[in-house]
């Protein structure tokens, strides 16, 4: 059951997405976040809408795999969309009552923005290995080491922390097995006894993970490790044609929609 | 007392889904109480979610599971209760200790199980007794101790529930000769001083071939052999198909069966090596 978890997962695949520049990626995920934020008429939201649509298509990623992601999010989407339809103030759409015509279209303008957020974002990690994302933003980073930011310590720790995210959930379902065959019970009770009954998977999972920290610290030492300082890389990663061209219509798809803006659509 | 019978028993993870995997399909077995058995197989051929299969800890995709005649899926209570009576050992049982001290942890099972403060006493005195755990260990945190004593430590907190039925999954894997022995003394020892039925899944087949009664051995999900040591490592060549290991004394035996010495019956032991060996060096001689 806690296998399935879909967080930050990746689809191997060989689509254009798949193949540009992680960097390439990074830059257009925040081009298209501040696109989504700069929507403000119905236009404008259809030209993005239709943007994460067509790039849905291209990177081959399933309606079935994005819905998968957002399930987790529903809760918070209907709440937006609640509070929204019913603390807008304006014409009523029935005289008297509370829901007006501008809170619907608030509401599902934030259902919009919250769903096309999460899908831009999924499409990232989706289509992005989660080394070949740690690389881009260690290199699109990199400016900031001048400014002594530990940028190359950063990366690796969040490549560290994605990798063990399987190893640790696998562990996790080891250690309940475990406890249930001795007679532990993680379904009854009480709130509060079933949060104790946390206690015994929660323990070892705690004392296993130092001890694979520990383990892992003196791998890396003892295969010389220090740190960024002069590290070359297995997969050096270049800028290709497409790379600029997607970059080029990421910057271009902004632009329109700044324009689109200016003029209230 | 604690009579196991399955049935027509199939498990196959995350059935209907593009990850779908058959792990164990159609095994139909009968292990009677007091048996110390042996189950061999490689890695991933099915063992593992067999044994969890007998304490309810999975439950079958087809089949049953049926412990003194009764279905032990029957309702959520039978599916609780057959964990007191059938006491599965995971791999590396010491990365589940969590208590303060030792004698918290060996008492955490007869706890769930519901008992009064004297019966868990008597029982975590019991249990440490059986593996040999002195009680002036009872006191420590079972984090500070050597990787030995906590494996001695994970196996008396499922002894202390007195299961019937004792499974192992390979208890003596990781540690150095003499806590091997060890182990396996503390468990011959539960067995013959209450009777009750030992499962052990093991990779040494010189502990199986010399402590077990019976060897059972799983390849793909099924089960391909099942008789005594004697029967099973009368075909090592079968054996060694599947990917399994034989006897040292088996292995010398093929070997000298190899270079031209005819030996003759089963040999899994050092005493029968030998004798087989002398036989035969007897019989050169005429």
């Amino acid at each position: 059951m806690l296998k399935d978890i879909t967080l930050g997962q990746y689809f191997p695949g060989d689509s254009l997405i798949h193949k540009l520049d992680p960097r390439t990626k990074l830059i257009a995920v925040v081009l298209y976040i501040v696109a989504l934020f700069q929507a403000k008429g119905w236009i404008g939201y259809g030209a993005v809408t239709l943007a994460t649509l067509i790039l849905m298509a291209i990177s081959h990623i399933s309606f079935g795999n994005i819905f998968k992601g957002l399930k987790p999010m529903l809760f918070i989407i209907v709440l937006t969309a609640l509070l929204n339809i019913f603390y807008t103030t304006g014409t009523p759409v029935v005289e008297g009552w509370i829901i007006t015509w501008e809170g619907i279209d608030r509401a599902v303008k934030m259902i919009l923005r919250i769903v096309l957020l999460i899908t831009g974002t999924f499409l990232l990690t989706y289509t992005t290995s989660p080394m070949a994302l740690t690389d881009g933003l260690e290199l699109l980073l990199n400016p900031l080491k001048k400014l002594h930011v530990p940028v190359h310590e950063m990366t690796i720790m969040m490549s560290m922390a994605l990798r063990f995210i399987p190893t640790l959930i696998e562990e996790t379902d080891k250690i309940m097995s475990a406890q249930k065959a001795r007679g532990a019970d993680f379904e009854t009770g009480s709130l509060i006894q079933r949060a104790k009954a946390l206690l015994p998977i929660l323990v070892p999972l705690f004392v296993s993970a130092f001890r694979r920290a520990d383990e892992l610290a003196v791998a890396m030492e003892s295969r010389c490790y220090h740190g960024g300082e002069g590290r070359t890389r297995m997969k050096q990663l270049h800028l290709a044609g497409r790379d600029y061209a997607a970059l080029v219509v990421s910057a271009l798809f902004l632009a329109g929609i700044i324009v689109l803006r200016h003029f209230g659509l | 007392m604690a009579e196991i019978i399955v049935e027509g028993l199939s498990h196959t993870y995350s059935a209907g889904t593009p990850f779908q995997k058959t792990a164990i399909e159609n095994i139909n077995l009968r292990i009677p109480q007091g048996q110390f058995v042996g189950l061999l197989g490689h890695t991933g051929s099915g063992k593992s979610t067999f044994v969890q299969h007998l304490n309810a800890l999975l439950q079958p995709t087809s089949g049953r599971v049926l412990l003194d005649g009764e279905d032990i899926n029957k309702d959520k209570k039978t599916r609780r209760d057959v964990k007191w009576k059938v006491g599965l050992v995971f791999q590396y049982p010491e990365y589940q200790l969590f208590e303060e001290t030792v004698y918290a942890d060996i008492g955490f099972g007869p706890k769930n199980m519901g008992l009064g403060k004297e019966e868990i006493d008597e029982r975590v005195r019991e249990a440490a007794s059986f593996v040999g755990v002195e009680p002036e260990l009872f006191e420590k945190s079972p984090l500070e101790l050597s990787g030995g004593q906590k494996r001695r430590i994970a196996i008396a907190g499922v002894i202390a529930m007195r299961p019937g039925v004792l499974i192992l999954d390979e208890p003596t894997a990781g540690l150095d000769p003499a806590g091997c022995r060890q182990i396996m003394d503390n468990i011959c020892r539960y067995q013959r001083e209450t009777g009750a039925t030992v499962l052990i899944v093991s990779h040494n087949m010189d502990d199986a071939a010399r402590l077990c009664e019976r060897l059972i051995v799983f390849d793909h999900g099924g089960v391909v052999m099942d008789g005594t040591p004697e029967e099973v490592f009368s075909r090592p060549q079968e054996l060694i198909q599947i990917g399994l290991a034989v006897p040292q004394s088996t292995a010398i035996a093929m070997a000298l069966q190899e270079k031209g010495l005819a030996l003759k019956g089963a040999v899994y032991t050092h005493e029968q090596l030998l004798m087989a060996v002398e036989a035969a060096k007897g019989a050169a001689l005429c």
